[in-house]
């Protein structure tokens, strides 16, 4: 019953786009197509709700699809969890596009491919077979890309738009490659098949490499993070948001369907090599985002960092299992599920933030920004509640997935490995400095933009955005505060996700802890309560506002700068967001990027300006994407001669590829 | 009756806190002066000033913002509330479980946050150099304090700080290598958390050695005091972390008790009154540093943390 909503739902997604193909390019035609949307996606965040309380496992097989298989769609627990984390991410970004959306330059481009976007990721989340999986995914990518190129104006999108189209064709090849090994030679291509299935441990290993390139090139994981942050910025802001909050999400759905429920058993090595890919896309995402000035592209780095935190978990709950340790793998992947939510609306909320900027003063550049607090109250408000929860700050919601995260870590010394009691500490750190990082890239990232003084005419002349947009904004920033605070209920409600994983293991119930305390293990061990936090924070913060004011002074003079008594009117003079970026640069960067840095000072004398260049390289760009890229072309030049040959020389090669293929079925019988 | 007995025990720690904050910052600036030579401000200075400073008009920037008028008093909330939440004289308070090591560290940055973006509030260059260089010491300092938990807790069994804390007096712990290298890096966390010698300078008006100082020079009249003494607060925290997790001696703990109260009362001044010292001495032995020298020395703390967890790591099971 649940699921066929949940496909209906997809549809009439699926057909608001179609219709919206139709749509003017007048103001109503936006409100009706993302007023449609909202009014869908409530309706199937209400239904993965109502599917997640009452613990439902629905199937449905329609005659299409494969012959014998069918296509299959299948809503548990885990499903229903992601379906919510979607629907809760399109209601933001829908409420926020009604305003947004409407100073859109080409309405036309965008309108259709918004609502298909959202129709297709909710068919992946409840695919049940190799083809209604791959069709949905592969849906999802070019509806996705549409909008990538949506604003073909600057060789930068149209770039973005190549590198994206590449790697979702590799990620979708490695996945089209994984179904085949899992389906084995008899075919059986739905998933409850392939789960029954007995396969040899190393192709189990090999479809598990194969997916972790299918799911990690969509979600960001380092190396495969390159097209992200080209592409998620040039998408309309909403958009990105469901780019980097959704997309990501859905992509890290299939990797945890695909290897932990549909492989099921796995070679306890990939939790050790997901943890470290993990950690190193934290903190390398982390360190691209310091050094970056695009306020988009920063954010885009810094979804790499939150999947690596994400992936880190997952690899960490893979270890768990393979030692037998079901509740450390179920306190591992609550840790994940939850900041999967939580990093939803972050992240939701910050593009959205930077879709207002861009809409108030047309800049993405941050070195061009400045003050808009003044101009724009509300939404830097909402902004720096992104910025801190983002930052994992108690008591809001990223520290809450964070702290879970480092007790998950606590717990593995129960894991009897020897490469795991080297590598977790070093995991461990790595994280404990993505999240210091994290911190820095945020501070840096709202005190240039929102803070100090406007450093063009453009940030002095911003305004506040529409009522619409600052609607979504608060309404993806309640839940940072909410989330922080009540974490207890949502880590219940996300149990039967867990369970899906874990072969039943979940957390013991917080619901009925004292106090609405968070204790994940044993109240001796470790317990975290944000409410009574916030409370005692609220509550002496106010005591001592008043008593300062009632008791003391509560006057008020304004003045100049002081700036040590030469204050300089040049906005020039602030700090820039390369010059917060430096000391960090200096410490990391020299590591990390082989940063260089050349001062050519002028001959004494002479008037001329001194000039500062800094060098970064790229590692991954260059030693990884480079050389498979000139391959690539070198052998496709190569191969361009089997363009012009007679007909009879091709017939030869049909007949050629048709021997060796019945030789290969020969051979693997 | 308990309850209420529990609710004064965890409000004393709470007024006591604020209370003792200002006297160990004098402290600190006595023996200071006293090993320089020096007759130095009386050891009550530091109440006097921050009575000063709340009683005069606030004179604000002409551009500062909403922010730059809230930060110090979440500044000082925070502090203060991670403050009380660390055991002081007496174990398991009663909202003691509500945050735990890992938490308190966060709170901290939570208070790092908000001083860094109210530097950058007004854009002055100074401002921005401070924020800039807080943010590049804690990128460090943070996950190091993070590893010293982590060995603490892999070491207790827990998180909680009355937990190890308790763990450390009842059990027979001897000499620990691992608990020895989180004892240095603490030692030197807290000295560049706290802004002290070799790190940055507390007493320094010179720019370009300003770290704190940079971040908070537009402040004035009862914003500066809050600020003030959230930075008292934050040293009082650090010394009584130390205290609470390699000295524990005296600490009371079990039955709510007025003579073990008391002794660890006195205990947990005498202390702080030894670790005071001990830091003033430490500071005038010692120049400061160039600001990218920090790094090495943070990055030798985060090596000690990483290395004490690794140990107990290793260690399990053998």
């Amino acid at each position: 019953m649940m699921l066929v909503s949940v496909l209906l739902l997809a549809v009439a997604f699926l057909a608001l786009g179609t219709g919206a193909l139709a749509a003017g390019t007048q103001p109503p035609w936006t409100v009706a197509v993302y007023g449609g949307a909202l009014l869908l996606a409530v309706v199937g965040a209400l239904v993965a709700l109502a599917s997640l309380t009452t613990g439902t496992v629905d199937e449905v097989v329609l005659p299409l699809g494969l012959p014998r298989t069918g296509l299959r769609f299948r809503l548990d627990g885990l499903a229903a969890f992601f379906l919510l984390v979607l629907d809760l991410g399109a209601v933001v970004a829908c409420l926020f596009a009604l305003g947004y959306g409407r100073h859109e330059p080409r309405p036309r481009r965008v309108l259709p491919f918004v609502p298909a976007f959202l129709g297709a990721m909710h068919l992946v989340l409840v695919a049940d077979d190799a083809f209604a999986f791959l069709f949905t995914w592969e849906l999802m990518s070019l509806c996705s890309w549409a909008l990538v190129v949506s604003r073909p104006d600057t060789a930068e999108n149209a770039r973005a738009g190549y590198v994206y189209l590449v790697m979702a064709g590799l990620g979708t090849a490695a996945l089209l490659l994984a179904m085949g090994i899992l389906a084995g030679s008899d075919g059986g291509y739905a998933f409850a098949e392939m789960r029954a299935a007995e396969r040899e441990p190393w192709l189990a290993a090999v479809a598990v490499g194969l997916i972790l390139v299918g799911t990690g090139s969509k979600a960001g994981l380092v190396p495969l993070h390159a097209w992200l942050p080209l592409a998620h910025p040039a998408a309309p802001s909403h958009v990105s948001a469901l780019m980097s909050g959704v997309m990501t999400k859905v992509a890290v759905y299939a990797a945890l369907r695909l290897i932990l429920d549909v492989i099921g058993e796995v070679a306890w090595w990939w939790g050790p090599v997901l943890m470290l890919l993990g950690a190193a896309s934290a903190v390398l995402g982390l360190l691209h985002a310091i050094l970056e000035t695009d306020l988009k592209r920063l954010l885009a780095y810094s979804t790499v960092e939150n999947i690596g935190v994400i992936f880190t978990a997952f690899g960490l709950a893979i270890a768990f299992r393979g030692a037998g340790l079901q509740t450390g793998a179920a306190l591992a992947l609550t840790a994940a599920l939850l900041h999967v939510l939580n990093h939803a609306f972050f992240k939701s909320l910050l593009f959205m933030g930077a879709g207002a900027v861009l809409e108030a003063t047309g800049e993405r550049d941050m070195e061009r920004l400045g003050g808009l607090i003044h101009a724009m109250p509300l939404t830097a408000a909402a902004m720096l509640l992104g910025s801190a929860a983002i930052s994992a700050l108690p008591p809001l919601n990223g520290f809450v997935s964070e702290w879970l995260l480092f007790q998950a870590i606590l717990q593995s010394p129960a894991v009897d490995v020897w490469a795991l009691r080297f590598l977790t500490p070093a995991v461990g750190a790595l994280l404990a400095l993505a999240a210091a990082l994290a911190a820095a890239c945020f501070v840096r990232a709202y005190g240039i933009v929102f803070l100090g003084r406007p450093r063009s005419p453009a940030a002095a002349a911003g305004h506040e955005v529409d009522r619409w947009s600052l609607a979504g904004l608060g309404a993806a920033a309640l839940p940072c505060v909410l989330l922080g605070v009540f974490p207890g209920p949502v880590i219940d409600l996300l149990a039967p996700a867990v369970a899906t994983l874990t072969g039943g293991a979940t957390l013991a119930t917080q619901g009925g802890q004292g106090w609405l305390s968070l204790v994940p293990v044993d109240p001796a061990h470790s317990s975290y309560n944000g409410l009574i936090l916030l409370t005692f924070i609220l509550v002496s913060g106010s005591l001592v506002a008043f008593a300062v004011h009632r008791l003391a002074s509560h006057r008020v003079a304004r003045g100049p700068i002081w700036d040590c008594g030469y204050p300089d009117p040049s906005p020039a003079t602030q700090y820039t967001a390369s010059s917060f970026g430096q000391p960090l640069r200096r410490v990391f960067g020299s590591v990390a990027f082989s940063a260089r840095e050349q001062v050519e000072m002028p001959a004494p004398g002479d008037l001329g300006p001194a000039r500062l260049e800094v060098h970064l390289r790229d590692h991954v760009w260059t030693m990884l994407y480079a050389p498979v890229a000139g391959v690539i072309d070198a052998l496709s030049e190569r191969l361009n001669v089997i363009q012009f040959l007679t007909i009879r020389r091709y017939l030869t090669m049909m007949f050629g590829a048709l021997v060796f293929l019945l030789v290969v079925v020969a051979v693997w019988r | 009756m308990a309850l209420i007995v529990e609710l004064l025990a965890q409000g004393l720690q709470m007024a006591i806190v604020l209370a003792l904050a200002p006297l160990l910052t004098g402290l600190v600036r006595v023996v200071k002066a006293r090993l320089l030579r020096r007759r130095g401000p009386p050891i009550l200075q530091p109440y006097r000033d921050l009575l000063r400073l709340l009683r005069k008009d606030v004179l604000l920037a002409d551009n500062a913002s909403s922010l730059f008028r809230t930060a110090p008093y979440l500044i000082f909330a925070v502090t203060w509330v991670a403050a009380a939440l660390v055991p002081t004289y007496a174990l398991g308070l009663m909202f003691s479980w509500s945050v735990d090591l890992i938490a308190i560290v966060a709170l901290l940055g939570t208070a790092r946050f908000a001083l860094a973006l109210a530097g950058m509030d007004v854009g002055t260059s100074f401002g921005g150099i401070g924020a800039s260089r807080e943010m590049m010491i804690a990128s460090l300092a943070e996950p190091a304090m993070l590893l010293i938990a982590f060995t603490l807790a892999l070491f207790a069994g827990t998180t909680q700080l009355s937990g190890i804390a308790a763990y450390a007096l009842t059990e027979e712990i001897g000499l620990r290598v691992s608990l020895l290298l989180a004892a240095v890096a603490l030692v030197m966390v807290a000295i560049a958390e706290n802004g002290r010698i070799p790190v940055d300078n507390p007493a320094t008006h010179l720019e370009l050695t300003m770290v704190h100082e940079a971040m908070v020079l537009e402040y004035s009249g009862r914003h500066l005091a809050l600020i003030e003494a959230a930075a008292s607060l934050k040293l009082l925290l650090y010394l009584s972390l130390i205290a609470c997790v390699f000295l524990p001696f005296g600490m009371a703990f079990g039955e709510r008790a007025p003579l073990p109260m008391l002794l660890g009362l006195l205990a947990w001044i005498a202390k702080l009154g030894l670790l005071g010292v001990l830091l003033a001495v430490f500071e005038t032995s010692i120049a400061k540093m160039r600001v990218f020298r920090v790094g090495e020395f943070l990055g030798g703390a985060l090596m000690l943390g990483f290395l004490g967890t690794l140990l107990l790591f290793v260690s399990r099971g053998m």
